[in-house]
């Protein structure tokens, strides 16, 4: 058993907690860009994951990603609930639960990528009993098979996917697009005008993914050493060229540079550089940002020309960002960086593992959003919608707009009876 | 007694607000509205996409005032919020039967 490292654990932690931080991040970032009127659901959806997925993990996550020993389509179930690892259990030079704390992260923000996709419109319940489900038969074999030493990780060796290009975004992206196949449009798309409702959030939300967005990247080292600091500067730059890229993009097209957009390229970029950062120079990386900024810039568009509701664009950052970084990794690989040259053989590998993730995840997904969608009702009823998910879904709104009449429903609760202003069912 | 109602644009509030005041207008109601007339709406782009925005943020400013003195109050109200430019915004007067002070129960003139 290798000796713990103090230098490299204490960074494992301090990253683990910072990935945690991406998924309130998203959240902000997610919901800045809903409509006033479901704003809440929008964050709940990312914060029912921060409470599903924990749990899940510990029970038989972590066993089935990385717990067992088996190398083919999961790890197994030897290690359900944990069992077995203890404070002494090592995972390289970190103990195995600070592997199993940050790896626990990485699930989390994985499921709730997709929830922007489904805006306004998902029944909660089925949406979280969705995040059981989805990290179960999906997530957990893939990041097995991406980062556990499974079947595809074997079979394509060397694959490139240092952070979760695959495991994570393309992963998130194609189960996000089979979601809104099964679920449909929201009410009014390509009508109504949909505009985010505070793009104060969306930057704010991006910036806090940005931040914690270096725990993933550099963290996924493992360690605190020269290739998380390579990983660290090429995430920063290619994250700077895609929001250029992106404004380029803008300036030309719509003459204006826009501030969702700034957000958005630096998501784009983010997600690109995320499978390939540890492989690539700085100049690679500024070359895989730019391509991503700009080519994202133009994917978003598309769902409204193939008609499908990817509401918040996971599909059009997340999944074909994830598939330029892990395909153009294939070509400027330096072996420099990770032992790995570009080639063409390298992308083929790059390519015949992002498509099986992505086809894994497409088809999982549709057929579990379909039976859940048949059984329980993924979607809520028209006038719900309507009227706004936070009111009808969670008895919450999110801002008050009217500040006189109404008064407390119900004195059930200890204490004088408050007026509850605005309340509209008094 | 009339009704000056001022649909103007926003920007302009403080400075029509201090010219009426300086007018001798000591009292208004100031909302903020949404509207369009000849001046459309305008345009605005999210991820690529253009949204027609029809309702373009206004203020709506209302006072209530002794006949004599509306001519006056309306040319201050268009001389202070023009800028030439489309979507300046309108002034309309209309007649009023009665105003109460809620508070002494004055009625007419007295209450304004």
């Amino acid at each position: 058993m290798e000796e713990l490292n103090a230098g490299d654990t204490a960074f494992i932690l301090i990253s683990a907690a910072m990935v945690l931080l991406m998924t309130p991040g998203l959240a902000f970032f997610y919901g800045g860009m809903t409509r006033a009127k479901s704003v809440l659901n929008m964050m709940m959806m990312s914060f029912i994951a921060l409470a599903t997925v924990p749990v899940v993990w510990v029970l038989w996550g972590y066993s089935m990603a990385f717990g067992g020993s088996s190398t083919g389509f999961i790890a197994g179930f030897d290690a359900l609930g944990m069992s077995g690892v203890t404070p002494e259990s090592m995972s390289g030079s970190i103990p195995e639960f600070a592997f199993s704390a940050f790896q626990m992260m990485f699930a989390i923000i994985t499921v709730a990528l997709i929830s922007g996709a489904i805006a306004d419109r998902a029944k909660f319940g089925t949406w979280a009993l969705f995040t059981v489900l989805w990290v179960t038969l999906v997530y957990f074999p893939v990041a097995h098979n991406v980062w556990g030493g499974g079947w595809l990780a074997t079979t394509f060796e060397p694959i490139i996917d240092f952070a979760g290009g695959t495991a994570v975004h393309i992963n998130a992206g194609a189960a996000a697009l089979a979601l809104v196949l099964v679920i449909g449009k929201r009410i009014g798309f390509q009508r109504d005008p949909m505009r985010p409702h505070n793009l104060p959030f969306v930057m704010l939300g991006a910036a806090l993914l940005w931040f914690g967005w270096f725990g993933f990247n550099a963290g996924s080292e493992l360690a605190a050493d020269g290739v998380a600091a390579a990983m660290l500067i090429n995430t920063a730059v290619a994250t700077a060229a895609a929001i250029l890229g992106w404004l380029v993009v803008e300036v030309v097209r719509d003459k204006a540079a826009t501030s969702l957009g700034a957000a958005s390229g630096a998501i784009a970029g983010l997600v690109a550089i995320t499978p390939s950062g540890a492989n690539v120079s700085p100049i690679g990386a500024i070359i895989i940002g730019v391509a991503a900024g700009v080519i994202t810039a133009f994917a978003v568009s598309l769902k409204y020309r193939l008609g499908y509701d990817d509401s918040l664009d996971v599909v059009g950052i997340h999944m074909v960002g994830g598939l330029v970084g892990s395909l153009l990794v294939g070509l400027l690989a330096a072996e420099a960086f990770g032992g790995i040259s570009g080639s063409v053989s390298q992308l083929g590998r790059q390519a015949a593992a992002s498509f099986i993730v992505l086809g894994y995840s497409f088809v999982v997904t549709y057929i579990l959003g379909t039976l859940l969608d048949k059984t329980i009702g993924f979607r809520i009823k028209e006038e719900e919608e309507v009227a706004g998910i936070d009111m009808t879904t969670h008895a919450e709104t999110a801002y008050e707009f009217f500040t006189s009449g109404g008064s407390l429903a119900k004195s059930g609760h200890a204490g004088a009876s408050v007026p509850v202003e605005g309340k509209v069912n008094a | 007694m009339k009704l000056v109602t001022a649909v103007i644009k926003p920007f302009k509030l403080d400075d029509v607000r201090s010219a009426l005041e300086s007018f001798g207008v000591h009292g208004m109601t100031v909302s903020e509205a949404s509207g369009y007339g000849r001046q459309k709406g305008h345009t605005e782009v999210y991820r690529g996409a253009e949204y027609t925005v029809d309702l373009v943020p206004k203020v709506r400013l209302e006072v209530l005032l002794d006949d004599t003195d509306v001519d006056d109050v309306v040319e201050v109200i268009v001389k202070t919020s023009q800028t030439g430019r489309i979507g300046d915004g309108k002034v309309w007067v209309a007649p009023i039967d009665t105003v109460v002070r809620v508070r002494t129960g004055e009625r007419g003139v007295e209450a304004l």
